[in-house]
């Protein structure tokens, strides 16, 4: 049965009817930094394995958190499996770089595991059975896919994200995602790393939102994702 | 027209105006929804009395985003100059697929500048303004041979576009208040990761010592432009050590690459300063 989960607005309920005055911000504030973090995420624990709504991402920072430990859980283990058994004729040049994104990957992922401590989702399920891992072709155009989505996915969520500590940090982590993404269109066919299928005429990067981002990862993601506690701006 | 006039207009558009008002943070974080409900022309006008009525004068929150955003103009036009005077130095680029990707930098860079300067004028501020005679790409003698040495070139654009990368993320904080605005930011943020990305790849197609990701904190330049690179070989994310983190084989190198990491606008002009005539 679906449950209820905390947000930072219920957390910071009080009397007189002024909640809809006080954002998110004011509530970390309130808290200051990280422990603000350890502190809502306890409060968006939850139980996810007997919940039909799937896996919660929660709410606040702490949903849009989760969210990007959602997307490096993909990379991470899209990457990994690469090494399983990887292509024909890989060269080592590339075999040098795909491991590189690969531990960023798993850095990446392992840095939100560690930082939402209790209040992280859980490991999810996956599905790479549309990737053929023994063709170039294949693995490179799902590295693109995952690349630039994960670009558009950190761009999108941005404006979502209340403490300007974790915007700096998604910041530092979506320009190594551009850097991936470029590398990888460049392996595909080399120049283009920023073409207009991803850069428009004003030179902007795409952003999405998450709910479009989720439904593009979907197919890649056995394990049921409930983003309807994100917020929305 | 005086300040309740404007706020009765937008009272008809916005019912909860008052409400929005209350407070500096809710007069901040409300533009972004509320943008959408106000006539385009007249955005800059009502911007502009919420943030007088939440912070008494014309100062704060409104001329931190256009001082940011001139800031980001700025670099725009060095990155803009620099390679409309590369491209069009015949001589300098060999023919082949290096003429291609840089006319596409050239052409995002001045995308960028164009973007800034309608967004900064539809803000109601007024956008910086430089023109190839404002600069000095030799950065007084230290890259004398920018403009005939095609290595050098690439070497200069390396550093321009990781300095853009690292100057956009450690602006991002100061545009919050207006959310299309920080995500233009972003939406440019990332372009600028492409190109360092393509530029460190044609220079180690042509022998340089470098990746797409920055590696500690390697120039694979020289010490001349180590500034704009310092910083980058942390290996600690908000107290938290990527170095084989949870049992992983992630190394200090790729803990590096993993975060790319800001620079202040201090440090920014600082690097950037040499480069203006």
């Amino acid at each position: 049965m679906p449950t209820k989960n905390l947000s930072d607005k219920d957390v910071l309920a009080v009397p007189g009817g002024r909640i809809q005055s006080l954002s998110r911000r004011n509530f970390l504030g309130y808290l200051g930094g990280a422990s603000a973090l350890l502190v809502t995420a306890a409060a968006c624990k939850k139980d996810d394995n007997n919940n039909d709504m799937g896996v919660d991402l929660g709410s606040g920072d702490v949903g849009i958190l989760n969210y990007a430990y959602a997307l490096e859980q993909i990379e991470a283990a899209f990457y990994t499996k690469i090494f399983e058994s990887p292509y024909a004729n890989i060269t080592p040049a590339e075999s040098a770089l795909l491991g590189d994104i690969r531990d960023h990957e798993i850095a990446h992922r392992e840095f939100f595991k560690t930082a939402l401590a209790g209040g992280a989702i859980p490991t999810l399920e996956l599905d790479f059975s549309s990737i053929n891992f023994s063709s170039r072709d294949s693995v490179l155009a799902a590295a693109k896919t995952f690349e630039d989505l994960g670009v558009s996915a950190y761009n999108g969520a941005g404006k979502l994200i209340m403490n300007p500590d974790y915007l700096v940090l998604a910041g530092k982590i979506v320009s190594v995602e551009a850097r991936h993404a470029a590398y990888i269109r460049d392996l595909i066919s080399n120049g283009s790393f920023a073409d207009n299928t991803v850069v428009d005429a004003m030179g902007l990067d795409k952003s999405r939102e998450p709910s479009e981002v989720l439904t593009m990862a979907s197919s890649f993601v056995k394990t049921k994702i409930n983003a309807s506690n994100l917020p929305t701006s | 027209m005086n300040l309740q006039n404007i706020i009765n207009e937008i009272e008809k558009v916005d019912p909860e105006v008052y409400q929005r008002l209350d407070g500096r943070r809710g007069a901040m974080k409300s533009f972004a929804s509320f943008s959408g409900k106000v006539a385009m022309a007249a955005i800059p006008i009502a911007l502009g009395s919420m943030f007088k009525k939440a912070y008494g004068k014309g100062t704060g929150v409104t001329a931190l985003i256009d001082e940011t955003l001139n800031f980001a103009l700025t670099l725009e036009y060095i990155e803009a100059n620099f390679y409309i005077k590369g491209v069009g130095t015949a001589g300098l680029i060999p023919a082949g697929p290096g003429v291609g990707a840089l006319t596409t930098i050239r052409d995002h860079e001045n995308a960028h500048v164009n973007f800034l300067k309608t967004a900064i004028t539809s803000l109601g501020a007024t956008p910086v303004s430089f023109t190839a005679a404002s600069f000095d790409f030799t950065a007084k003698g230290a890259f004398a041979d920018v403009f005939s040495n095609y290595d050098t070139f690439l070497a200069v654009a390396q550093t321009f576009e990781d300095t853009g990368v690292r100057a956009y993320k450690g602006q991002a904080g100061n545009l919050m208040a207006n959310n299309d605005v920080l995500t233009a930011a972003l939406n440019i943020h990332s372009v600028e990761a492409r190109h360092a990305s393509h530029i460190r790849q044609m220079r180690k197609a042509r022998g340089a010592s470098v990746k797409p990701w920055i590696t500690g904190k390697e120039t694979g330049i020289g010490p001349a432009v180590q500034p704009a690179y310092n910083g980058e070989e942390l290996t600690t994310q908000a107290n938290v050590n990527i170095v084989g983190i949870n049992g992983t084989a992630v190394s200090a190198s790729a803990a590096s690459e993993a975060f790319d990491e800001i620079l202040t606008k201090e440090q920014v002009v600082a690097i950037v300063t040499p480069f203006f005539a």
